[in-house]
């Protein structure tokens, strides 16, 4: 499956567009990390628990997002756009949505 | 009395931790700029016509923390209005760093280019710490690689 945020790929025709697919993936943290990071919040810097934790969560709903792709016949996504909303407090959700395309792999 | 010294500690540890660890980023980040000035990241939409490319995407986030004492500065700053330049500079190293990540993301896949880069910041500062703020920021693209 190729994923890509550009709107379309060099070299390559669209046979067919199959519409807006999304994957998202809701994730909170960890409270020994919490009180972890709490504590690294007086120094300031980075805090890698949570840039581990929102990387996997993002790695997740791209892989939601390529199941639903899979599952409409598509070979490729394209125009991929991620958007990140904290809901409430201590969880954050990962949003990722693309058009699912046929390329032409014959070429 | 009590809760003058705490803060009055905190702010000192703000200060000296805070201000270490920044430079020592900053200086880090020059020095992986320059290794990594060799592969553009590049805003444009349109790749370029002349080859055939391999598109993957690329990807790198961050979350930082400002530390105690710029929180505290920044809230003196509140009153009496202006820039304020101590959350200018720590998004300033939180953005470089995920372009830097995406970029050494995209030369391990062997590209040379990255397209279409597109910024996403967003507050996640949890209910521990309100006064506080965590900023992720993540920096995505395609990384072109010829055929």
């Amino acid at each position: 499956m190729l994923v890509s945020n550009l709107e379309f790929m060099t070299g390559k025709k669209v046979l067919k567009h199959l519409g807006l697919v999304q994957g998202s993936s809701v994730r909170a943290k960890h409270a020994g990390r919490d009180i972890m990071s709490g504590i690294k919040n007086m120094f300031g810097g980075e805090l890698t628990a949570y840039t581990e934790l929102l990387h996997e969560s993002r790695e997740e709903a791209t892989e939601r997002m390529i199941q639903q792709a899979q599952a409409v016949g598509a070979n490729a996504v394209l125009n991929v756009r991620f958007s990140t909303s904290s809901i409430t407090a201590g969880a954050a959700e990962i949003y990722v949505y693309g058009t699912a395309v046929v390329l032409d792999n014959n070429e | 009395m009590e809760q003058i010294i705490i803060v009055a500690v905190l702010v000192t540890l703000g200060y000296l931790f805070g201000r270490r660890a920044e430079h020592k980023h900053f200086k880090s980040l020059i020095e992986r700029e320059q290794v990594m000035n060799k592969l553009p990241a590049i805003a444009s939409r349109l790749p370029p016509q002349d080859s055939k490319y391999d598109q993957v995407l690329v990807s790198g986030n961050v979350v930082v923390a400002n530390d105690y004492f710029k929180s505290f500065v920044a809230g003196l700053r509140n009153l009496f209005g202006g820039k304020i330049s101590t959350y200018e500079s720590l998004l300033d190293r939180a953005r470089r760093e995920a372009v830097l990540r995406m970029k050494e993301q995209a030369q391990q896949l062997g590209a040379e280019l990255v397209f279409n880069v597109k910024y996403e910041t967003s507050n996640i500062s949890g209910q521990t710490n309100k006064k506080i703020p965590v900023i992720e920021v993540h920096a995505y693209g395609t990384a072109l690689k010829k055929i």
